[in-house]
């Protein structure tokens, strides 16, 4: 009966190798993640304030988050917040895989000429990016106005960012691209390595180039969708950038990411407000976090 | 292989960066100074590079300052502290805030512990705001009978708090008016409306010459400006004053905007073809935009930008194309406007540190109650908040300039300083936020009626 | 292979048109930042759009580097403000210049360290989460990939008490270490991990290589193309952390490259040229980056992803 014991040291010198290389990550993520989490938490059901010398408020219970419901600024941000993470994902998965399976099979060159044209935007910069299209979106003298006013689409000049019926969507349309470009690079090579003799074998049954790709290459890129769906999630939550450097908020773009920042240090007489900030945060995390573990659930599955 | 030799490269680089940049974020900073003690450069006795630790003769403080005229502007701003510094020995790091984040940066600041030493802006923040909140030191015993009397009345009181408490030391005062291009206006002939001399102009034709100017260029020609709070004074002054409107009580305890006169002049503005309401502007963008030409009028205007245009340098009451600018009192039935005030001056975070607090009213005085005080007053642009400091006399330092002495005629049609109202920030917040509702043709009158109730309900709690 | 049928081509034929027309379109803000940063006031400002500048001017880049001064580099005496009342301590102070030349090398400093930290510790975490199997694993897994999708604007407030507690506030650590924490690089080197074999690993322990030794010498070359592609996400997303440049960073000596441009855009002087010069500036350090990198680039991000 030597086996057991011998697995249970095992075990142990596992555990321990295990937990000393995580230890680096964990301080970071612990301290800098976890805690503040924890923390974020326990202030949501507490009136902490700016103001107050003491980090902690006293405890109110849910007040914070039922109040949050009846704030219609904050369900407007929700709204949009989930609005742009809808259009956004679908948009950019579908895009990204037509590019992808029209650039797939180009030579060497032409092929990484086209994933880098469409990765620039990403490198390029949040800050950069924003800065030159809020010029290019410009009421008087931005370049949309010029080119649709020139070719006679529109009359008047359209208030691109200060008119709610386009703010957002021009805000969606800045993440989408510079979202796509990832997913590009991602879907070339999972197209690449589809397997050539099951695409044969099909193209010998008779199926036409639709049905080639529903029935062969999709179920073979499956686990890269996934992996897109995910990685897009994350980054339409990063648009915070955007909203504050173009609109901060108004026109009908507020999202709970600038609502929370707004809440804790614009100078309103609601100005650091931290328990309310923080019961928004708490319902935007429960939120992705259910989000993430359908994703993964998914991907589990496949 | 080749990607060894890169990462390798790549590695070194950093590495040999992070040692010549790691102070830029050393752990040594203290909570109670938030800006790095690191500008050795720009005290006296100690030049750049040299390796020495910098033995302050007195502690660092640190100001932060909003663009108040050329206090946004490093070189000038440098100039005149230097001279402090060289004065008094206390050295002072500048930070420059901006109007559309720098509320946000104090109180994230003061949230770390980290508020600056001083701060320049006007009462609408310091007394109802950082003041009231218990940040600031109460300055009342640096003021003493001569003081009081030399200082502009409404100044002082804007800058006293209800509970008798002086949280900012006025430095400068102003009227906000508006500007219009006049080469624009007489091309459209619409110069006829305006009355050059005393600066004024009617409702009736002010509304005649925005249709005549649409009529010329058939695109809007002034806009009403409604993306955030900055340079809201200009919105507000043109809304009261179209019929005479008032924005709130005399008595500052409650708000008043939604008066009928408020309501028609809004109804008015909005059938305007010449004027768009725009949620994409705020003052500075529209200050911008009139700058460039593109827009034929400014309601975000004053003194100092009459000096020097969008602080682009490229001279007085000029657009960037050369064209004349001529400043003017907002509109109204009469033709005697009700201008709003400016008021800018200091006020000092109570950080805990006595020295500090000390070093810091050594400051003020010096900036604000001495011989130096011209200097100051001048880099802000406007005038100064006192008649004489200290035996200098200030009301006439301005008298070799003209365009100075010519704004002059508007200074007696300062209104009410009411931006010390209870409730002030979240009354700016409604304000342009109605304005964005109304721009998008929300019910003016119901839209009116309820982000005024806002605003006093906050005013209230 | 096969005869491609008349519509094949034609599709063939229309999607390349169309895809020109998309990296023409990709292609356009860049073109427009960097036309913009060389063109005169008159150009930028003319109601005819001017494509292209009629005469290239630096103009711009004198107005921005005039804008703000600072050291080029300060070094301090860590911790030296305990014995010095709360001052800090200057060992050296670079040369005064144009703050825009600053705020390139904080920017490129605190995207380095943040870089190398994150590639060190995930690649670590990421080999342990996937090859050993100790108590807690499952649990710190999905904890992992529950907070991945965290934006920061959820913890915004602890974390910045925490940096005045850390005395950290105003400094670029503050933002490095929150990116160090961040754990998506755990979750890709993890995938990364998964695909090495383990009869290597248990061929090196019959060698009696202890765990370090197996990890530098068999783990790191199989997961090198994922630490490159980490290495440049990490870079990259540091880079485009306005956010949190702008929450923790301060005194404008603190500033990197995008959050000094996102302050001057703020200020009153809106000079789209200035901005533009900025902008490129902004820009141009990490599309060096990526493109010096690019090939591991997609080499690891697509190994990482397709093995998920």
């Amino acid at each position: 009966m030597a086996r057991p014991t011998m697995s249970r040291a095992l075990q142990r010198r596992e555990t321990v190798t295990g937990y000393l290389f995580m230890l680096p990550s964990l301080i970071f993520f612990l301290g800098f993640v976890v805690i503040p989490m924890i923390i974020c938490i326990f202030l949501s059901l507490t009136n902490a304030n700016m103001h107050d010398k003491s980090l902690f408020g006293s405890f109110i219970g849910l007040s914070n988050f039922t109040s949050l419901f009846r704030d219609e600024t904050f369900l407007e941000a929700l709204k949009n917040t989930f609005l742009i993470v809808i259009v956004s994902v679908p948009a950019v998965c579908a895009f990204s895989l037509w590019v992808s399976s029209a650039i797939y099979k180009m030579k060497g060159p032409m092929l990484s000429a086209f994933r880098c044209i469409f990765y620039l935007p990403v490198v390029t910069g949040s800050v950069a990016v924003t800065v030159v299209w809020k010029w290019m979106y410009d009421n008087y003298n931005g370049i949309f106005n010029y080119v649709l006013k020139g070719a006679g689409l529109i009359e008047q000049n359209i208030n691109w960012l200060g008119d709610s019926k386009f703010a957002l969507w021009c805000i969606i349309l800045i993440l989408f691209t510079t979202s796509v470009g990832q997913p590009i690079v991602l879907y070339v090579s999972a197209l690449g390595n589809v397997d050539q003799t099951l695409i044969e074998a099909a193209e010998v049954d008779g199926a036409n180039g639709l049905q080639v790709f529903w029935k062969v290459k999709w179920p073979q890129i499956m686990p890269t969708t996934l992996y897109i769906l995910v990685i897009t999630t994350i980054n339409s939550f990063q648009c915070f950038a955007l909203i504050q450097l173009l609109t901060k908020g108004g026109s009908g773009t507020n999202t709970v990411m600038y609502y929370i920042y707004y809440t804790a240090f614009k100078l309103t007489e609601q100005a650091g407000h931290f328990g309310y900030a923080n019961a928004m945060g708490v319902i935007l995390a429960i939120c992705i976090g259910l989000l993430s573990a359908v994703q993964f659930k998914l991907a589990e599955e496949k | 292989m080749k990607m060894k030799k890169v990462l390798a490269l790549a590695l070194a680089a950093a590495m040999s960066l992070s040692m010549a940049a790691c102070g830029s974020s050393s752990g040594g900073s203290s909570a109670g100074q938030p800006s790095t003690g690191g500008s050795s450069a720009s005290q006296p006795g100690s030049s750049a590079g040299q390796s020495t630790p910098t033995p302050a003769s007195g502690p660092e403080l640190s100001l932060w300052t909003y663009p108040i005229g050329d206090w946004g502007k490093e070189d000038k701003v440098k100039a005149i502290t230097d001279a402090f510094t060289a004065d008094t020995g206390i050295p002072v790091k500048v930070e420059y805030l901006a109007y559309a984040d720098g509320d946000d940066k104090v109180n994230s600041a003061i949230t770390a512990n980290a508020a600056p030493d001083l701060i320049m802006e006007g009462p609408e923040r310091l007394v109802t705001n950082w003041g009231d909140k218990g940040y600031l030191v109460d300055l009342s015993d640096m003021f003493d009978d001569t003081d009081k009397n030399e200082i502009n009345a409404a100044a002082m009181a804007a800058c006293t708090h209800s509970n008798g408490a002086v949280y900012e030391y006025p430095l400068v005062i102003t009227a906000h008016c508006m500007a219009i291009n006049l080469n624009a206006f007489k091309e459209a002939g619409a110069d006829q409306y305006l009355d050059l001399e005393n600066h004024t102009w009617t409702t009736e034709n002010f509304i005649k010459a925005v249709d005549a100017l649409y009529a010329k260029y058939n695109a809007p020609v002034g806009a009403v400006y409604c993306k955030g709070q900055g340079g809201d004074q200009g919105t507000r002054a043109l809304v009261n004053n179209l019929y005479g409107g008032t924005f709130a009580t005399s008595s500052h305890d409650k708000y008043t905007w939604d008066d009928p006169l408020n309501v028609k002049a809004l109804e008015q503005l909005k059938s305007m073809n010449g004027i768009v309401f725009d949620a994409s502007l705020e003052g500075g963008d529209e200050i911008a935009k009139f700058y460039q030409g593109i827009l034929k009028m400014a309601f975000c205007w004053n003194i100092a930008q009459q000096l020097n245009p969008n602080q682009a340098d490229t001279g007085a009451g000029k657009t960037i194309s050369g064209e004349d600018i001529v400043f003017m009192g907002f509109p109204s039935e009469s033709g005697t406007p009700a201008l709003q005030g400016g008021i800018w001056g200091f006020g000092i975070f109570n950080n805990g540190d006595d020295a500090k607090v000390e070093a810091a009213k050594t400051f003020i005085e010096w900036m604000c109650d001495s011989e130096h005080t011209v200097d100051a007053v001048k880099t802000a642009n406007y005038f100064a908040a006192r008649s004489a400091a200290e035996g200098t006399d200030l009301s006439s330092i301005w008298a070799d300039n003209e365009v100075m002495n010519e704004y002059q005629v508007l200074m007696p049609y300062l209104g009410d300083y009411y931006q010390v109202t209870k409730g002030w920030a979240g009354a700016r917040t409604e304000w342009w936020n109605m304005l964005q509702k109304v721009g998008e043709g929300a019910d003016i009158a119901e839209t009116v009626a309820t982000y005024a109730a806002n605003a006093n309900a906050a005013a209230a709690s | 292979m096969k005869i491609e049928s008349g519509g094949n081509r034609a599709y063939k034929v229309i999607s390349l048109v169309v895809l020109i027309v998309l990296a023409v379109l990709f292609l356009f803000p860049l073109y427009w930042i960097v036309t913009g940063a060389f063109k005169t006031g008159e150009d930028i400002y003319n109601p005819e759009l001017v494509w292209f500048p009629t005469e290239w001017v630096m103009t711009n880049f004198d107005k921005l580097f005039a804008q703000r001064s600072a050291p080029l580099w300060e070094i301090f005496l860590p911790f030296g403000s305990f014995f010095n009342n709360g001052e800090k301590v200057v060992l050296t102070a670079g040369p005064v210049s144009p703050a825009a030349f600053r705020w390139l090398i904080n920017a490129v400093f605190m995207c380095g360290t943040a870089m190398v930290l994150t590639c060190l510790t995930a690649a670590m975490a990421g080999y342990a989460l996937a090859k050993k199997r100790f108590t807690g694993r499952a649990l710190i897994f999905s904890l992992i990939v529950c907070a991945m999708a965290l934006p920061k604007q959820v913890i915004l407030v602890p974390l910045l008490k925490e940096m005045a507690l850390l005395k950290l506030y105003d400094s670029l650590w503050a933002v490095i270490f929150p990116t160090v924490g961040w754990p998506f690089g755990v979750f890709l080197m993890k995938q990364f991990s998964e695909s090495i074999p383990g009869e290597i690993l248990e061929a090196a322990r019959i060698d009696g290589a202890s765990e370090l030794r197996t990890f530098s010498t068999v783990v790191m070359p199989m997961i090198k193309p994922g630490i490159g592609a980490l290495a440049i996400f990490t870079f990259i997303n540091c880079w485009n952390d306005y956010f949190m440049q702008l929450v923790m960073l301060a005194s404008s000596t603190n500033f990197t490259m995008p959050l000094g441009i996102a302050t001057l855009q703020a200020e009153t002087t809106i000079d789209t040229g200035l901005l533009m010069a900025g902008a490129t500036l902004a820009a141009a350090p990490i599309i060096i980056v990526f493109l010096m990198f690019q090939k591991y680039f997609t080499q690891g991000i697509t190994m990482g992803a397709v093995k998920g």
